[in-house]
């Protein structure tokens, strides 16, 4: 039998790449289809969603401002908080947020940043602790009670953890006055999106 | 062989033909549910003269004032321009809403002209005053169906990053060919706000 030569190996070479080309299976090859995984999801979902993130940063710069001390408190108490509000959650039925409570926390850890509001670590804790429990609480809500769910959770309080190790290290590290009055220029940014905010809820409240 | 310059004329010219006719869809325009809501707000007030000249003025005046007007009024003007916001979203009325934009140009671009240096509650005051008439006729303004929150979000950076341009322009105030410069600078904001009142009493 004589060896196989070069030309006489194209067909078996072809008929492979047909039979790859006729047999193509989903390419899965973008998130929109695969998704990015239930822990990744709760990650995005924080950092998509304004109405969570906005008033996690403020808090964190606010606590950046007051000090290493505050901003470590704020770092494990807000996540904490969160976990325990979404769990609390997660077993309850499906709410939606209020704006207009949104927009109070706004316009609260806003203005207080603008002022760089002299904050004890007590008040300050408190504030972390409730803001934790109501964002964590609507959050578990909307994901409701199911591994994914709580795997979801979990990735959306890394995020917070993340949030607000990074603000907090960089506002406590500032050393320049017009970096700090910079801050407070962003807190009152805040407050004034959450004055807007609170004008779209009751505009959309009376037209309903 | 080298190539002659007509040779490697050609070969760009094949490239750039390739380029042209392998044409996909851009997906240059935000579609539905996307940040649309954001990057209106951004948009909205950098879209009209007379708010631009205001903002601006009220930088360039916070400049000349030096520490601590020139964060004081940036600070103050959204603040209370999105209280005169919430106002025009809720439906209270505020009479005379075009005149107050036009005199709060003409009155900053007067301040910035003759350098005028009031008390800071006083120069706060003024600013704040003229921010109630430009946040009320942008509540008034705000399209439907938008999302509420990131609009405002991008409505507010765009102000204080106008509020920021002026404070940038106003830094050359440490020269004297500054201190004329911004002066004359406070005449083009006064001459756009004469226009903008003559625009108003005539409508």
């Amino acid at each position: 039998m004589s060896r196989p030569t070069h030309q006489s190996r194209i067909p078996i070479y072809a008929a492979v790449a047909f039979a790859f080309a006729m047999s193509p299976l989903t390419g899965h090859a973008h998130l929109n289809s695969t998704g990015m995984g239930p822990i990744y999801d709760g990650l995005m979902h924080f950092l998509m969603s304004p109405e969570d993130l906005v008033p996690v940063l403020a808090l964190a710069l606010l606590s950046g401002l007051r000090g290493a001390t505050f901003g470590r408190r704020t770092l494990f108490v807000l996540p904490g908080a969160w976990l325990l509000g979404g769990l609390a959650g997660l077993a309850a039925s499906a709410t939606n947020g209020n704006a207009v409570v949104s927009a109070v926390w706004f316009l609260l850890i806003g203005g207080l940043l603008a002022l760089d509001a002299k904050l004890s670590l007590r008040v300050t804790t408190a504030i972390a602790a409730f803001l934790g429990l109501y964002h964590g609480y609507l959050n578990g809500a909307g994901l409701g009670l199911s591994f994914p769910s709580a795997a979801a959770l979990l990735g959306l309080i890394f995020a917070v953890f993340v949030l607000v190790a990074l603000a907090a290290a960089f506002v406590i590290q500032l050393q320049a006055s017009w970096a700090r009055i910079a801050v407070r220029v962003v807190g009152s940014w805040i407050f004034a999106s959450g004055l807007l905010l609170m004008g779209w809820a009751v505009r959309s409240t009376a037209m309903r | 062989m080298t190539p002659t310059p007509r040779h490697v004329l050609a070969r760009w010219s094949g490239v750039l033909a390739v380029i042209l006719f392998w044409t996909e869809s851009a997906f240059a325009h935000v579609q539905k549910g996307e940040a649309a809501g954001f990057l209106s707000g951004l948009k909205h007030p950098v879209s009209g003269l007379d708010h631009v000249l205001a903002m601006v003025a009220v930088g360039l005046w916070g400049a000349q004032l030096g520490a601590p007007a020139v964060w004081v009024l940036p600070v103050a003007f959204p603040m209370v321009m999105a209280f005169g916001g919430m106002l025009g979203l809720m439906g209270v009325p505020l009479p005379g809403i075009e005149y107050g934009i036009a005199a709060s140009a003409i009155l900053l671009g007067i301040a910035v002209m003759f350098e005028i240096r009031p008390p800071l509650a006083i120069a706060a005051f003024v600013v704040g005053i003229f921010a109630i008439f430009h946040g009320h006729a942008h509540g008034t303004e705000l399209p439907p169906g938008q999302s509420g929150l990131l609009y405002s979000m991008g409505f507010v950076i765009a102000t204080g990053c106008l509020h920021g341009v002026g404070i940038t322009i106003g830094t050359v105030h440490r020269w004297v060919w500054g201190q004329r410069l911004l002066r004359l600078a406070g005449g083009v904001v006064l001459a756009g706000g004469v226009y903008f009142m003559w625009k108003a009493i005539a409508a």
